[in-house]
Order: structure tokens, then sequence, then C-alpha cells
């Protein structure tokens, strides 16, 4: 006999323990449980998280945080006062009562304005190289909070992404790719298509093709098979499952938010991170404003945003998680100051404005700051690694961590970037 | 259409007005007569030893000489089921039935190899490798979402259409590219005028077609001009000049909606209109781009080698820009290198550059000599893309084991090394492969519906998995990635739940009803679909316990046998 006829349950650890003598597998289980024995004293301490609000498109912010009225570039929008010392468009009402909590990043200047090495750039810290796949923050943060996220037995992925924009694990490895999930809070196909017997004993069979074939020496994307394997029967049987479902919030909350893809989105990551995740991406798209930048921004992109991201922020306070979360909003690029023929505004990467808040960041300020008209940065400029620097410091992650790549490449962890200091002062 | 040379000899006259443009006809003139030249060719169908061999044996020399400088020993070969398994899954996108695997099996040794190229690259599976290419192609070329959101101006079916007349002829690749080009016509079937090749240009003409310029390059060319649109390129030796250039070729282009009521667009005619300038002056059609400094300056039609176009006019019946484009492109050199090193790609899992599309200086290839030898190879031989697939699956490299040894384990791209070919790497079957491959492991009836319908229906389930961003590039990501959201689908999904039925007439519920098979030879045959191999003793005793504890149901212990195969490493991944 193999050992088919087990108990009722499927658990994970049994699905680990058939693959054992595949040690690349065992071995996670081994340190999980010594894990959980060395730390159970300072389980008590609070939970880091991260959200990052990701503006797929590259948002103008010459026209949302750093406006220009009266320069040749300014474009139509009034700014207005916040509850910070800093003026934000007019669009934002909502937002602009919560901004005593965010800082404005207002001199980022980068190299790349093309949307897919952009979106590479300012999730990783690294520009795209043919070599080497750097893991983007979320995999970057849900490695080193690892320890957090095993004390809290969290089930669900550490890294979920609601939508699409995210950006892979690169050589951390395929356990810290981002979990893609609709923002509607269902997740496809998570219903078993067998009882729970016989999906362990399904399983039995499974383990034994999966570790014959990883035994033979193909390479890491059988390992990798089977480590996804074993996580999507964790979350099969999880009930952690439950703070997806954002339809569970009363009516009024889910109003605040904003019953839109990006406002059930941002409801969602603050259920996630109550719930121990430590990083959550919510995509909004649509900022490519090459045509209509004005009327887009006004009658569609900024009440989304204002909306979502002001209930998400506010919520965030009030639940007390802010102090620990970490909130960042930001694209792969800004926008050109000079206005096109259509009416748009094109890539631009040399001056713009990012938002960032939480987690004992000082909020209701703004750092740096750009030319009259916003062609360039007035003051020392800072970059994505600068940022990611800053958010990990923010989140107790220690930035002389140096990763080693697959092929033993030593890589430091946010690029080397310096930490932004007006944020900690 | 691409002009007769009886055509082209009428507009000789013209062109003597300019010494340039006569020698762009002349190149055309050329082309043609190749293309004439392909077309008597037999079509790949028949295998000619001396035309084969000096290629794969380009290949196998290459190849060997980078092990021996990196002092690399390569696998052992793979199994003969192993490599049929991978040969369908590339030329076909699907696996192999257990009657086309036992075929080949049966064949001698020496033979079955070859005899299985020219089966598979001939007449009797001319469809569906026509299918599986035009699906490829038009990922390529418009992206898995394109064309399939409201008021898009791609019409997906008119491409596919287009692209499966093309590859049924197994059409030299020149002539696919230069008509690709130089399209003009209405992109929805059906309608008169159709050309559905205008597919690819229709959904990248906004902006001044700068996307248009910019896949046009990296496609067909494999040269990434899209940074320069806004400055000189920081890492490489391209210009912002050269985009507005190169772009300059595009601007008389133009993508004419045609309405069906108010708002929804019936189908889209693309033309060539005549070109006024920014200056209005169609004589002299200038355009003019930004410095980074704000200051402009001019761009007119010139090649990415330099090359100007000999009239600065936008008038098209004195200067056809985009007509002139799509003959230097067919000509020029890193044409046939970007084919090539896509096809490599496609079979052997990593091409010599990473990315593929991004050749040049500052991303030296891992193989230059293969490379550039085996481009030369593939364009003097008639830009025949069968003939390079079975160059390249007949090689030494190809037909290596996916197992690693002692000698040659630090040859894994996915651990970031450049590859040296001495093993095939895994790679997971894409979305369109496991569809299809399911399909056929469980035998489904495919008569019963239309080519139409089954593509729609495939088209709705891939649905799933593809995003677009919302770009102006139109980039897109996709959720069959590995990752969590494919493996639940996988384990629960309708489509597993359709392949894994016992339902009256389903392929577990014939397999198990078969009085000629006892139940290890049931079990044998779910592994030979699947797996293209026999079950091992272990195995074997593995389900006779599952069928024990189904209390010798036998048809629910294959269905569990069944279920456990498909969701492996080793019936996901081509190895």
């Amino acid at each position: 006999m193999y050992g088919l006829n087990l108990p009722t349950g499927m658990t994970r650890r049994h699905f680990l323990s058939h693959l054992a003598g595949a040690s690349a597998l065992a071995l996670p289980a081994m340190t999980f449980t010594q894990a959980l024995a060395a730390n159970a004293k300072d389980l008590k301490r609070r939970h880091k998280a991260a959200i990052l609000l990701w503006m797929g498109g590259g948002p103008a912010t010459i026209d949302i945080f750093d406006l220009k009225p009266g320069a040749p570039t300014g474009g139509p929008f009034k700014p207005i006062a916040t509850s910070g010392s800093e003026q934000i468009c007019e669009h934002l009402p909502l937002l602009a009562q919560q901004m005593h909590h965010l800082a404005i990043v207002r001199s980022m200047s980068t190299r790349e304005a093309d949307h897919n090495r952009g979106r590479y750039y300012m999730h990783t810290g690294y520009v795209p190289n043919p070599n080497i796949e750097h893991p983007s923050y979320g995999s970057v943060v849900s490695r080193m909070l690892e320890k957090q996220t095993q004390e809290r037995e969290l089930e669900i992925p550490p890294f979920v992404a609601v939508g699409a924009g995210s950006v892979g694990p690169g050589f951390l490895g395929m356990s810290y790719a981002p979990f893609v999930v609709n923002s509607n809070g269902n997740v496809r196909n998570l219903k078993m298509g067998a009882n729970a017997d016989r999906l362990s004993q399904r399983m039995t069979m499974l383990a034994s093709l999966e570790k014959n074939f990883i035994a033979e020496g193909r390479g890491q994307s059988a390992e990798d098979h089977a480590k996804i394997l074993e996580k999507t029967v964790g979350l099969m049987t999880s009930k952690q499952m439950d703070a997806f479902k954002v339809n569970q919030e009363p009516d009024a909350v889910q109003d605040k938010y904003g019953r839109t893809g990006f406002g059930r989105g941002c409801l969602m990551a603050r259920r996630l991170v109550e719930q121990g995740v430590p990083f959550v991406e919510v995509d909004l798209g649509g900022w490519d404003t090459h045509n209509a930048n004005f009327t887009t921004l006004q009658n569609n992109k900024l009440p989304e945003l204002d909306k979502a991201a002001s209930a998400l922020v506010a919520d965030l306070a009030d639940r007390g998680l802010l102090e620990d979360t970490a909130v960042i909003w930001m694209g792969e690029f800004g926008r050109t100051p000079r206005i096109n023929g259509n009416a748009g505004r094109d890539h631009w990467a040399r001056s713009w404005s990012v938002l960032v808040g939480g987690a004992g960041m000082n909020g209701g300020i703004a750092v740096g700051r750009t030319t009259a008209d916003g062609t360039d940065v007035d003051c020392e400029p800072y970059s994505s690694q600068d940022l990611m620097a800053t958010v990990l410091k923010a989140l107790g992650v220690s930035l002389d961590t140096t990763f080693t790549s697959k092929n033993g490449r030593p890589m430091k962890i946010a690029n080397s970037g310096k930490v932004i200091a007006e944020l900690f002062s | 259409m691409a002009r007769t040379p009886r055509q082209l000899a009428r507009d000789a006259p013209h062109c003597k007005r300019h010494s340039l443009r006569a020698a762009a006809c002349t190149v055309l003139i050329l082309i043609a007569n190749q293309c004439a030249v392909a077309a008597e060719r037999p079509v790949a169908g028949t295998r000619d030893a001396e035309e084969i061999a000096p290629p794969v044996a380009l290949i196998d020399r290459h190849v060997k000489a980078h092990w021996d400088a990196h002092e690399l020993t390569p696998s052992v070969k793979a199994t003969d089921g192993e490599w049929c398994r991978r040969v369908y899954l590339d030329v076909l996108g699907r696996i192999p039935t257990i009657a086309e695997l036992q075929t080949f099996l049966r064949e001698p040794a020496s033979q079955r190899k070859p005899n299985l190229v020219d089966r598979l690259l001939g007449d009797d599976y001319l469809e569906e490798y026509a299918r599986n290419w035009t699906t490829l192609w038009t990922n390529v070329l418009i992206g898995r979402t394109g064309g399939t959101e409201r008021r898009s101006l791609v019409n997906r079916d008119g491409l596919q259409q287009s692209l499966r007349r093309a590859l049924v002829r197994n059409m030299p690749y020149d002539r696919m590219v230069y008509e690709i080009i130089a399209a003009n016509g209405v992109n929805k079937p059906g309608e008169e005028g159709f050309n559905g090749f205008v597919n690819f240009m229709a959904g990248n003409l906004e902006e001044n077609a700068v996307q248009a310029t910019a896949k046009t390059s990296q496609i067909f060319l494999g040269i990434q001009v899209q940074c320069t649109q806004c400055h000189n390129h920081p890492f490489n030796n391209w210009k912002q000049n050269q985009f507005w250039e190169l772009n300059a070729f595009f601007r008389q282009t133009r993508a004419l909606r045609r309405f069906a009521g108010r708002r929804e667009i019936e189908s889209v005619e693309l033309v060539n209109q005549d070109f006024a300038g920014e200056t209005n002056q169609p004589d002299e059609a200038v355009l003019f781009y930004e410095l980074r400094n704000g200051l402009s300056k001019a761009a007119y039609p010139v090649f990415v080698d330099g090359t100007p176009l000999a009239s600065t006019s936008g008038y098209v019946d004195q200067a056809d820009r985009r007509t002139e484009l799509a003959r230097l492109i067919v000509a020029y050199e890193t044409m046939p290198q970007a084919l090539v090193n896509r096809i490599w790609a496609h079979f052997l899992g990593y091409g010599f550059t990473k990315p593929i599309d991004d050749l040049g200086p500052h991303n030296p290839p891992t193989h230059p000599e293969l490379l550039q030898e085996l481009a030369a190879e593939f364009k003097n031989r008639g830009f025949d893309l069968k003939a390079l697939m079975r160059w390249i699956v007949l090689s030494e490299p190809y037909a290596l084991s996916s197992k690693a040894t002692g000698r040659n384990k630090g040859d894994d791209p996915n651990l970031g090394e450049r590859p040296a070919f001495s093993r095939f790497y895994l790679r997971q079957m894409r979305a369109e492969e496991l569809y299809e491959s399911l399909l056929v492991a469980t035998e489904a009836d495919q008569t019963a519906t239309s080519y139409e319908e089954r593509e729609k229906t495939k088209r709705e389930w891939l649905g799933q998995f593809a995003t677009a961003f919302g770009t102006d590039d139109n980039e897109e990501t996709t959720t069959f990635d590995g990752t969590i959201p494919q493996t639940l689908m996988m384990m629960n999904g309708d489509l597993m739940e359709k392949a894994t039925s016992i339902a009256k007439g389903s392929f577990l519920y014939r397999v198990a009803s078969d009085a000629k098979m006892n139940n290890a030879a049931k079990i044998r045959r779910l592994y030979e679909a699947a797996l293209a191999r026999q079950p091992s003793t272990r195995e074997i005793a593995l389900a006779n316990e599952l069928l024990e504890l189904r209390g010798g149901d036998a048809v629910a212990a294959l269905q569990d046998v069944w279920w456990a195969v498909l969701n492996s490493n080793e019936f996901i991944l081509n190895h």
C-alpha cells in the first residue's frame, strides 16, 4: 500500500508530506514549524503592510498634485486647499480632506517613458535587463515580512494584486508571485470539484507524479509547479478567503468607497490588510491621456480616484491600521507639461509626482518642487529606488538586505536607493 | 496585394524620375521574382535530403562549438515519446493522439523523426498547422486582446482569415511581411475590398502612428525604437530623429471608419491619402518632433539604415511611403534575423537574445554566427517558414532531453544564465495549447461544430486569462502564467470538469466500458493519451489502490487518475 487511505480532511501539510523527499519542497515546512516556535512571544506585535495604488498609463500629475495655474503648461484646473499644508486639484475634494495623512513627492525624476519599461522600473527600482528579472514591490515586501505572515498563519498569498497592472517576483521565485484577482471579490474556480476525502486521494496520486518529474532534474519550473499546487490547495480550504468578499461590507461602507472597480479594490485592500496580507496592489488604469486629458480626468478618473482613495485612507486611519500600513500612489511616469494638439498630454518622466503616507511617514507635506512651468525638478530629484527604499524603511525592512539572484549575483534591496529624509523627521 | 511583375513593369517609367525610387522598384521586382520562384517550388511537403542537411549541420556545428567553449556536455537524447510530444506541441499546438504516437513509434527508428516532420508540415496536417500558426502570429501582431473590445478598429477574424490563407500556402515570409506592412483595404471578412492584413496597422495609427512605427520595427526588424520617440536611446545607438524619420513613412495612412448605426463600427478601411505635412505643403510633406530642450526638428522619410526616400512629396502617386517602407523592410538584413530568432525561441524555449525582438550591438546574441548564418540560409532558400522549422526540429539541440546532468546543470536560463541549448528547457503550454491538447486527450468529437464555432468557444474560454492595460502601446498581461488562478482553473474549472466527465459517451466512459482492456491497460491508455508514455509499476499500483477506495468503481477511479495526470507538471510543461 502507498498510503492513499487517509483520514478525512485535505490539508496543505498533507500534500507536502507526500512530496517529502523532493528536498526543495520539504524544507519550507520545516522552517515554517521552527519559525512558529521561535517567535511565539512576538505574536502580539502589530503587523506591517503596504498598499500600492497603481495608476496604469501614467497620470498627469501636473493637473493633480503639482498644479501650475497661470503657466502656459498649467491647464484649466484650479488648486484647492487641503487638510495638509499643500494644495491639490479641485476635482479631488474628498481626498483633500485626508491629505494630512499623505505626502506629495513632487520631485520624482526618472528616465523610463515607455509603458512597459516604466512599469517595470517603478515596480522594481531597476531598469529592465535581459539577463535578470528583478522582484517587484509586492514580492520584495512579502519576502521581507515572511516571518510576520507566518506568525499570522496567513493562508492567502502574501502579495495580492487586484486588477492587472503588476510585475512578477523575478528571481525571488513563484512563491512571491502576485495573486491576481478581479475587484468583484469572486475568486474564480475556488469551489472544489470533489469532496475533501477524494480530493485528498487525488492529491496523493498527483504528488507522486510531481515528485517523480522533479526528481528527474528537469529544472526550476517543475518545482515551481508543485509549490503553486500546494498554495492553491491551501487557498481552497481556507476560511480566510472571506477577506475577498467585499459585498459582506455594509452598504454605507461600499457606497463610501464608490461602487466602481477601483472602489471595490480599495475596500478589498483594507479587508486583506486586516486579515494580515502584507502587500496589496490595486490597479486603476486609463491614465494614458494623449487625447482629451482634462475631460477624462474631470469626468472620469479623478471622481473614481477621489472617492476610493479618500475612503481607504480615512478607513485605515479610523481602524488604527494606517500607523502600520504604507500607502503609495503612483503610475509609471507623469505626463508632458506641454499640452498637445488633442488637448492631451504625452509621456513624461523627467518631473512628476507620487503620493506616499502611513506607516509612520510624515503626512500633510510636499517633498521637493518643480519649476514654474513644471518641466524640471527644482531641487534634489528622487527616483524609483529612492521611493522604494523609503517605503521599505517605513515597513521596518533593513536596507542592508542583499538578495542573491538565481545566478549568484548579489542584488541590493531597492537598488541601493536613498531614503527620502523629510518623510521621517 | 503585391503587384505582379507585369504591373511593376508598367510602373517602372514613373520611377525614372528618381534614381532611388528606381532602385527600390528593382528591389521589388527581385522580391516579386523570388516570390514567384518560391511559389513554384514544392510547398515544403517533400523532403530533399540535400536541401535540408546543410542547415541542420550548420545548427549542430555552431551549438556544439558553443558547448565546447563553455565546457558543457549536453544531456542525452529525449525519448522518442517525449520528442514526438514536443514536435506536435510546437508545430501543431497540441499533444499527439495515441494513434499518432503509435504510428510514429512503429516506424523504423532511423526514419521516424524525419517522416513525422514531413507529415506535420505536409498536406495531412495543413489545416491544423495553419490554425496553430495563425494563432501564434495573431498574438504577435495584435496580442491576445486585440480586436476583442467594443469599438475596436481591429477585426480579429479578418486578420486570422488572411493569415490562415497565407499559411496554408506556406507564403514566403518576405512576401507575408510585405503584404502586412503595405496592406490596404477593408478589415472585415465578406466586405468588398477585404484584406485582413490591414488589421495589424489599423489599431496602431492613433497619435500620428507612433505605435505603428514602434511595432513594425520591433516585430519585423527586431529593432526597438519606441523609447526614441522622446529622446535618444540611453543604451543603444538609436537616435530620436530616426524614430520620426521612420514614422514619416506612415503618415499617408488613414483608417476610415464605417459606422453601423450611430456608434458601432461596422468596418474599417485602410487607405493611403495624400499627406500635406505639418506646413501644408504636400510637395515637401514634413513633420516636426520636439527635442527634450523644447526645440522642434523636421523629419522626412529615412529608413533605419539611413536610406532616404528619394521624394519628400506627400502625394501618394508620387511617393507611396508605406509601400516603399515595406520594400525596404523585406530587403533589410535584420529582417530574416528577427524571424529566425523568433522561430528558434518558439522551438527551443529561448531566443539568441532576450527579449527576442531587441537586436543590435547593445544586446549581443548568444550564438552570433549561428543567428547570422541561419538567417542567411532562410533568406537564400526563399524565406520558407516550413523549411526553417524543419531544420530546427531535426537539429541536435531540439532532440535533447530536458533532464540535466552533472555536466550541464548550470545551463539554465531560468537561473539567469545565457542559454547554451545543451538540454531542452521546460516551458509551460500556452493557454491555447492546453485547450487544444485537452480536446485531443479526451478524444472530443470535433466534427459536431464548425471551425468558426469552435474558434469562438475557444476564444471565450481564453478571454478569462488575458487583460489589456489600456495604454497606447496596447500592452496586456495574462494570468495563465503558472500562478494560482491557472492552477485553480486546472483543478476546478469548467474545462477540466468537461475533460474528466464520466457521462455516457465521454472519453473516460468509453475507456472504462471498453471490454477489450483490463484495468492496467485502461490506466496505460490514460498515461499515453496525456503524457505519451507508459505508467510505471508504482503508478499502476497507486491507481489500483484508488480503484479499491472507489469500491471497485472503475470509472470513478479512472476519473481520479485522469484528474491527477492532467494536473501534473509533466502534462502542462512541454518537456
